[in-house]
């Protein structure tokens, strides 16, 4: 039953019935390889790699025991963890610097910079992975700040990538903030940073949520630059769950426990951050 | 010229900040010379260096590779490879060689697959934000269940799907065949001509909940008060979804699609993911093919050659989009 | 004004790239002893995973700063990555003083010049190349140029079959011509059993079949200048005939066309299939709780039962190889370190502990090396075993016509003709890749 609705007409039947429907069909679309992940991590190998059955015949929790001694998962996970949100950090701060002064200033070389922002995101990431390579290389050499197989380099590379998008989104965000907000702010005495940090960021907050999320993420599964920038002490979760596939073997089993282990914090964060999703404007900015 | 923000901002012209309200200001923060004109520059700077170092310093690495020689001769020395002219482009656009004509059909397959998948992730995203836009038991719980494949690390996600995807012993097939009967011959997923519809459904998987999460976020600006107004003006939910709601996400929109279309066309890690070293012709995504020119053959010259024509069309690409999107608004 | 900006910014950007390829390639570097007490080394993933790999080398890593005071940075590198870290460390010279190396990939890094080559000099300093097998040096660098790797771990293909299963079919003994291969393969296959079960996406796998196969046909992929010949007749025929087992035969299950992950072991260890051709299984076999009781292990098939050289060749040589990176800070170290690693006590202890042949010969002789399995690779590696191309263009190839074979599986199962001009096409637009 829902229960009463922020819009003041209730909803018509045929819109809740949609709704049951699609929602119900994406659940079934999104959990199912949940659901093969679970049932799979708790078989065997010999029955994970034969055919696949949706009741496991035989339940055994072993391979939540072996992930930790086949490949180091817990560090893996702590370079993961660090390594994204560290980037994640970094990132939205210079994104929510970037666009506000794109939203809020006209100034000179404004759309170049917009657009050059986001012509980044074109090149494919294969072609200048080994430049970048070489400029760490490089840097460490002249300047000595050891940035290839660090995490410092990888926090690096992975704000930046992020950072385009954080910016563009965050300019919509701001723009959809009135301006007479801030103006309002700055009549009241505060600085344009304080107009900023004490209208606009909070208004904004939704917007910087799901910004954060995406910075997080993209950091969080990144494969290929992450195989030849880390060394086995700096490895991250992305590259590191390949470990599970050996020159020998596959342990289907094993990959699946590990995937759900580092999850699981994951997942609860952003059941956390979730709520901020649906504040802001609404409950901020019109008192 | 368009804008690319919103016309609804009316910041004041020629750098200038809007004058100071009265003299009752504190401590200004900043000097006043730095406020008037270079603040915003001041704000840009990080995005900026970080930019120039990351990104376009590389680019302009791999634009001097697509011109040079660049092979496994020249690898370890490589500024003395040779210079090729445009002899890496040559190779790449003739569409009657073999190398060309794979360029091609890569590019065309990558064209028709980013098109269907940002086209169902914008689609579902969308709807589903908008279906749960209302508060209803369970929300929270089924929001984060929504955003589970984005939570997720890549390879977990993906090779569970190539898991799923196996011919004999995947949970797809145990379904159609086995439990369905819908077809007798059991059909593979990973090979031929149904590896495009494979890799659609799991990049669509796996996108869709980012296009759910940012139109989430972008229906909380929209002030609740226009839905009010509709609302006594008598129009039906439907209608004001088509007038109000869309609408209003259309800033949010107009760089979320954007985005997803630049993302998904240069996805890497799904196709490589699923289908390792060697992605069937039905779903050689250009990134995957790029990879096999640059890396797997050591050619950096000819990979960077075709990177760079990618560029390009994706450039253009973009500039129309922006410059169609942006005069819709405007109009 | 806007317009000069832009171009100013372009300016910076061109400039720093100048600046970084000015200083690009490091890797020119000379080797020196500026180091002499540390050394890196990259291990290969070689045991059934990375921290076996570990537990396996690090005692050994310790016996040998205790003797000589130098201390190994270990670190094992995933296949997934090995490769790319290679190719970056070579472009940037930033990589470690040691490492292994797939040894098919020699010819192509010794292409590089970043690996060091094994002069005689070098040779005689830890103890000289007439110790190694000819066949495993063979497989170290191009022919007539100094190797670019020493060998280390070698290995060969065999033929594993199921005993019960031959038993049933009142098959006596292991088919020893591809025609009696066929015959046998047809008698076992029914009831949901296959004969013959192999990997048909796996691209390196197909290459080594493929090549042997085409040698016996009396072809090679490239000719004597390294010039390539994917089209010769022999070597179309040799990729004919590992795809008819499949589309002709039909000995093959059509669902191994999408084999990868070594899928074919797990069949035949649970009894779907009955033959396989592969390096050391016999872990991977035990995994699936199939016991050694239970196969058996033939030398691989030829066209007249006798395996030799020339066309009776019936094995590539497999391996790894343990090569130094030109531009190493301790040049002395590093070949200390390949001596160690090659003497016949350390060569005992690792092979015995990877299930593969050690690439030294007197070191052989270890009884651990005497089974009835290590003894078919033994005399395969020995006698007909034959190096894939030792030619710069050796991944090209390798990626070309491994996709060209992985496209064919999938035309075969999928029940389509496999023609000789079809296989003949394919092969002619992967040379053309190659160019």
């Amino acid at each position: 039953m829902p229960r009463p609705h922020r819009s003041p007409s209730a909803p018509p039947a045929s819109f809740l019935w949609t709704r049951r429907i699609v929602l119900g069909a994406l659940a079934v679309f999104t959990l199912v390889p949940v659901y093969v992940m679970v049932s799979s991590s708790l078989k065997s190998l010999e029955d994970v790699s034969g055919r696949f059955q949706w009741i496991p015949s035989e339940l055994t929790v072993q391979p939540y025991i072996d992930i930790w001694s086949t490949v180091p998962l817990g560090r893996y996970f702590l370079n993961s963890l660090i390594v994204a949100g560290a980037a994640t950090v970094c990132s939205v701060v210079i994104a929510v610097f970037a666009a506000y002064a794109v939203s809020r200033y006209r100034f000179r070389g404004r759309r170049v910079f917009t657009i050059t922002v986001l012509s980044t995101q074109m090149f494919p990431g294969i072609l200048f992975l080994l430049p970048l390579f070489l400029i760490f290389v490089n840097i460490g050499n002249t300047t000595g700040v050891a940035l290839y197989g660090s995490r410092g380099g990888l926090i690096l590379t992975y704000l930046t990538f992020s950072l385009p998008f954080a910016i563009w989104m965050l300019i919509g965000y701001f723009d959809s903030t009135p301006k007479e907000l801030d103006e309002a702010a700055m009549v009241d005495g505060c600085g344009p940073l304080g107009a900023l940090f004490r209208v606009v960021v909070p208004a904004a907050v939704p917007g910087i949520v799901a910004v954060a999320i995406y910075a997080f993420m993209t950091a969080w599964g990144e494969v290929l630059f992450a195989s030849v920038m880390t060394n086995e002490a700096t490895r991250t979760l992305a590259v590191g769950l390949q470990g599970y596939s050996t020159q020998t073997n596959v342990y289907w089993n094993q990959v699946m426990a590990a995937s759900l282990v580092v999850s699981v914090p994951v997942v609860i964060g952003f059941l956390l951050l979730q709520r901020y999703l649906v504040t802001g404007l609404t409950a901020g900015a019109v008192k | 010229m368009t804008t690319t923000v919103s016309p609804r901002t009316t910041a004041p012209a020629g750098g200038k900040l809007p004058p100071a309200g009265g003299g009752s200001r504190r401590r200004p923060l900043l000097p006043e010379r730095v406020r008037r004109g270079g603040l915003p520059y001041l704000l840009l700077l990080p995005a900026l260096l970080l930019e120039v170092l990351i990104h376009l310093a590389p680019m302009a690495v791999g634009v001097w590779m697509s011109f040079r020689e660049l092979t496994q001769f020249f690898i370890n020395n490589w500024s003395a490879a040779p210079f090729a002219g445009l002899d890496n482009f040559r190779v790449a656009v003739d569409v009657n060689a073999p190398v060309g004509e794979a360029l091609l059909n890569s590019f065309l397959v990558t064209c028709a697959f980013t098109i269907l998948s940002v086209g169902a992730s914008w689609l579902i995203g969308t709807a589903a934000a908008i279906l749960m836009q209302d508060t209803f038991r369970g929300r929270g719980l089924l929001r984060a269940t929504f955003l589970i494949p984005y939570a997720l690390p890549v390879y977990a996600a993906v090779i569970t799907w190539s898991f799923m995807l196996q011919r004999d012993n995947g949970l797809v097939n145990h379904v159609i065949v086995d439990q369905l009967g819908l077809t007798d011959d059991r059909p593979f997923w990973l090979l031929g001509g149904n590896s495009f519809v494979a890799l659609l459904v799991v990049a669509t998987w796996k996108s869709w909940p980012f296009a759910f999460l940012i139109v989430t976020a972008g229906l909380q600006s929209i002030p609740q008060e226009s839905y009010e107004a509709a609302a006594i003006d008598g129009a039906g939910m439907w209608r004001r979804v088509r007038h109000i709601t869309l609408p209003s996400l259309r800033p949010v929109n107009q760089v979320l699609v954007l985005v997803l279309f630049l993302w998904t066309f240069n996805d890497f890690n799904t196709p490589y993911v699923l289908f390792s070293e060697a992605a069937p012709e039905a779903a050689d995504l250009v990134s995957i093919h790029i990879y096999q020119s640059s890396f797997a053959t050591w050619n950096f010259g000819s990979g960077s050659a075709m990177s760079v024509l990618l560029l390009l069309f994706l450039l253009l690409v973009t500039a129309v989009y922006l410059l169609l999107t942006n005069r819709r608004r405007e109009s | 004004m806007r317009r000069r900006r832009a171009a100013a910014a372009a300016l910076l950007v061109t400039s720093l790239a100048a600046a970084v390829t000015g200083c690009g390639g490091g890797g020119a570097a000379q080797g020196s002893n500026d180091n002499p007490t540390t050394l890196t080394y990259w291990a290969s993933n070689q045991g059934a995973d990375l921290e076996a790999d570990k537990a396996i080398l690090t005692p050994e890593l310790e016996k040998f700063e205790e003797r000589t005071g130098i201390h190994v940075e270990l670190e094992v590198v995933p296949w997934s990555d090995l490769l790319n870290r290679i190719l970056a460390a070579t472009a940037s010279g930033e990589g470690p003083d040691v490492l292994n190396i797939g040894n098919t990939w020699s010819a192509s890094l010794q292409a590089t010049g970043a690996l060091l080559p094994w002069t005689e000099e070098n040779f005689e300093r830890i103890g000289g190349r007439d110790r190694f097998l000819d066949a495993a040096v063979a497989s170290a660098g191009a022919p007539g140029q100094d190797p670019a790797a020493v060998p280390l771990y070698s290995l060969s293909y065999a033929l594993y079959y199921n005993k019960a299963m031959f038993e049933e079919a009142g098959i006596e003994q292991p088919p020893a011509t591809w025609d009696e291969f066929v015959e046998v393969g047809k008698r076992l296959t029914g009831d949901g059993r296959y004969g013959f079960g192999l990997e048909g996406s796996n691209l390196s796998n197909n290459i080594h079949q493929a090549y042997v196969l085409a040698r016996q046909h009396g072809g090679d992929f490239f000719d004597e200048s390294g010039e390539p010949t994917f089209t010769d007749p022999g070597a179309v025929e040799g990729v004919k005939q590992w795809i008819d087992f499949m589309a002709e035969d039909g000995i093959v299950a059509p669902g191994n066309a999408e084999y990868a992950q070594n899928q074919s072991l797990q069949d035949f260890a649970t009894g779907k299939t009955a033959m396989l051709l592969w390096q050391a299984a016999g872990t991977t076999f035990e995994s699936f709780g199939m016991s050694e009781d239970d196969y058996g292990v033939a030398p691989v098939p030829t066209p007249s039962g006798t395996p030799g050289q020339g066309t009776e060749v019936n094995s590539m040589v497999a391996g790894i190889n343990l090569a130094v990176f030109d531009n190493t800070d301790n040049l002395d170290g590093a070949l200390e370190f390949v001596e160690f690693m090659t003497s016949d006590e350390e060569q005992a202890v690792l092979n015995a502990a990877y299930g593969s042949i050690p690439a030294v010969e007197s070191a052989q002789d270890d009884p651990a090396f005497d089974t009835p399995a290590l003894n078919v690779l033994k005399d395969a590696l020995a006698t007909s075993a034959v190096p894939l191309p030792q030619v710069p263009e050796e991944s090209q190839f390798e990626t070309a016509v491994g996709t060209a074979i992985k496209d064919l599986f999938a035309e075969a199962a999928a029940g389509r003709e496999v023609t000789t001009e079809l296989v003949a096409e394919r092969l002619t637009e992967a040379q053309q890749q190659v160019g």
